[in-house]
């Protein structure tokens, strides 16, 4: 085995301090607040009634579930239409992909509320043409137009990225073997954007299943939505941090069980570019 | 039928981007032959492949199959099959599924495909790596594995796009004897891209000569060595000197300031020509009994034979001897009747064949296909 030199290890060193100080230190906080009580004794109560709060992380992952296939939906052909253009024109798809990334989230969110709102655009426009007006905003569909309008992003990319570096000679290779479009696309294309396909699920339904701020904005306080329900307690005050500490530790458990379910889903020795 | 024409290329041009790379190109190719596209790079070998194959489509002219015109027909309803220049294996299959696609996109029921696939393994002889994933295996290995797959599909014609280039010599050396056998084996058409002039000439039944989207000239080995049409095919295929000369009658060519029998005929008379002399067909003998006389200017021992440049009134020989001489040696050359070959002239005469700044660096410089190791 190579030895690492004194320069290896110097060069690692920030990164160690910046794991302990922002990933392990925080998890170790976490996992402290939710097997303590307000007095800092030990207990499995935040836990075992963790039960009361299932029908909002039902909710949570149900729609983050919806939202992540829709996304996957519009992504994929999105970033297979891509590959197909000209490199310059490949380029400002990308940046127009990406400058609502640039924009901040909360305007982001709160644009819609404008767009879909009783007097919002779509509403007036609606009005002047004698319908309406429609209920479009604090709806659950308002919810998940918001979670796939936001993350949208990180599924195109991902699966863009994979499938523009599949070579163009394995699928002439594949058409000359005798594929049409359809086994072309079935027997190479998918197959190797797979791990694009995954990576963007991941990117797409961990922050989902979290998310609080759009369901608060675009679904009244009607949905309550998990990560609403960590940010209740925490606005509470110091008292409910272990509650709430509990809850997101139940969260990370699920996303970490989902993540893992899907892995063995998407079989393969490879398993893609988890992020 | 064993004659019979396969295929037919009739009057393709192709352009791109307004540049020319295929210029009204005619070209049969016989059923069974191993017929080799040999070029430098841009000569457009490999677009004539990619015609045949379906990857393109011909601005102008016909291509038949079977004298039927395939113009128009997509790739994958051709009867052909390519080994692509990097191999082009799928990354997300093994060997047997590599080998089997080809098959299975037939829908052949899975006892047949195992058949046939054990039965290509045996052929490139892999037997036992079905399983193995194709970045665990060797050059030499996804070469084969390549030719497998290509071949499992039983096309009546192979497409070949510079096979080997990727492998080092002596691996190279082994293919080739091995597609060679392969292709005799299952009695179907090879088109062979390839830039290596060697490699044409110990492989191929049939060699097409292109350049700048022409073809220069289509015969046997034999033919192409012996006989060039023109200067660019006789400097291209091994080693010549040319030299300009003047047809004085049948049988007789004036040139280096003297004349000498030869056995072509058929010019004009005082037609002008150029004449190939191929290094390894000069006798250096004593000065005073040779036919032309100069001085050795440059000495390059290759193993086999010396590498020898001789000043001839200021044009620079090269010659192929066993004999050593030394830098400085006034020598004689003599020449054989049959060593002299007379080419009518071309738009390449003059531009090939003196070795007056002959150095391997030099060659290597023009070369754009020559690879730094």
């Amino acid at each position: 085995m190579k030895r690492k030199s004194l320069g290896n290890k110097l060069i690692a060193c920030p990164y160690i301090v910046w794991s302990a100080l922002f990933i392990v230190i925080p998890l170790l906080i976490m996992f402290y607040f939710a097997l303590t009580d307000a007095n800092g004794v030990f207990t499995l109560a935040n836990l075992s009634d963790i039960g009361r709060y299932k029908k909002a992380f039902g909710i949570s992952i149900l729609y983050a579930a919806i939202s992540t296939v829709i996304t996957l939906l519009l992504a994929y052909p999105m970033a297979y239409f891509m590959t197909k253009l000209k490199v310059s024109n490949q380029r400002m798809l990308l940046m127009i992909v990406m400058i609502p990334m640039w924009m901040n989230f909360l305007i982001r969110t709160y644009s819609w509320i404008t767009i879909l709102a009783n007097t919002g655009i779509v509403n007036t426009f609606l009005g002047k043409l004698g319908i309406g007006p429609l209920k479009l905003i604090y709806t659950p569909a308002a919810v998940i137009l918001g979670m796939v309008y936001d993350f949208i992003p990180y599924m195109i990319l991902p699966i863009y990225s994979v499938m523009s570096k599949i070579d163009n000679s394995l699928l002439e290779a594949s058409e000359d073997l005798g594929s049409n479009a359809f086994n072309k696309f079935k027997k190479v294309i998918f197959p190797l954007s797979r791990p694009g396909i995954i990576s963007g699920i991941t990117m797409v339904f961990v922050p989902s299943v979290s998310t609080f701020y759009i369901s608060q904005k675009l679904g009244g306080n009607k949905t309550m939505l998990i990560g609403d329900v960590i940010e209740y307690f925490f606005n509470l005050g110091p008292v409910y941090y272990n509650v709430a500490s509990a809850i997101s530790l139940v969260l990370m458990l699920l996303i970490l069980l989902c993540m893992f379910v899907m892995n063995r889903f998407s079989d393969d020795d490879d398993g893609g570019v988890i992020i | 039928m064993n004659k019979e024409n396969i295929i037919k290329l009739n009057k393709i041009s192709v352009a791109f981007d307004g540049e020319k790379i295929l210029d009204h190109l005619s070209l049969d190719i016989k059923d069974k032959e191993f017929i080799t596209l040999l070029g430098p790079s841009g000569c457009g070998k490999t677009t004539t492949l990619r015609l045949i194959a379906g990857f393109l489509e011909p601005d102008e002219g016909e291509i038949f199959f079977e004298d039927k015109k395939i113009n128009g027909v997509p790739a994958y309803k051709r009867q052909v099959n390519t080994i692509f220049q990097r191999y082009a294996l799928f990354p997300h299959l093994n060997v047997y599924e590599n080998i089997a696609f080809g098959l299975r996109v037939k829908k052949l029921p899975e006892a047949e495909i195992k058949e046939k696939v054990a039965e290509m393994l045996e052929l490139v002889n892999l037997s036992g790596l079905e399983k193995r994933s194709i970045d665990t295996l060797s050059g030499g290995q996804q070469q084969r594995v390549a030719i497998a797959r290509a071949i499992a599909n039983r096309p009546k014609v192979l497409l070949l796009d510079e096979p080997l280039a990727a492998l080092d010599l002596k691996l190279r050396k082994d293919m080739q004897k091995e597609l060679k056998k392969i292709q005799q084996q299952l009695g179907i058409t090879f088109i062979f891209v390839t830039h290596d002039q060697e490699e044409a000439l110990t492989m191929s039944d049939r060699v097409v000569v292109m350049d700048g989207g022409k073809i220069q000239q289509v015969g046997t080995p034999k033919d192409i060595y012996n006989e060039p049409e023109n200067a660019f095919v006789a400097d291209f295929i091994g080693e010549s000197n040319i030299l300009d000369g003047k047809m004085l009658k049948d049988y007789y060519v004036e040139f280096s300031g003297q004349k000498f029998d030869c056995l072509d005929k058929g010019f004009e008379k005082e037609e002008s020509v150029d004449v190939v002399v191929r290094p390894e067909d000069v006798d250096i003998v004593p000065e005073d009994k040779g036919m032309l006389r100069g001085v050795v200017t440059s000495i390059s021992f290759l193993g086999v034979h010396y590498e020898i440049i001789v000043d001839i009134g200021g044009f620079k020989w090269m010659i192929q001897t066993t004999d050593e001489h030394f830098v400085g040696d006034n020598v004689g050359l003599y020449i054989e009747p049959d060593a002299i070959h007379i080419m009518k002239k071309s738009e390449y005469s003059g531009l090939y064949g003196d070795y007056s700044s002959y150095s391997e660096e030099i060659d290597h410089l023009s070369d754009v296909d020559y690879v730094e190791d």
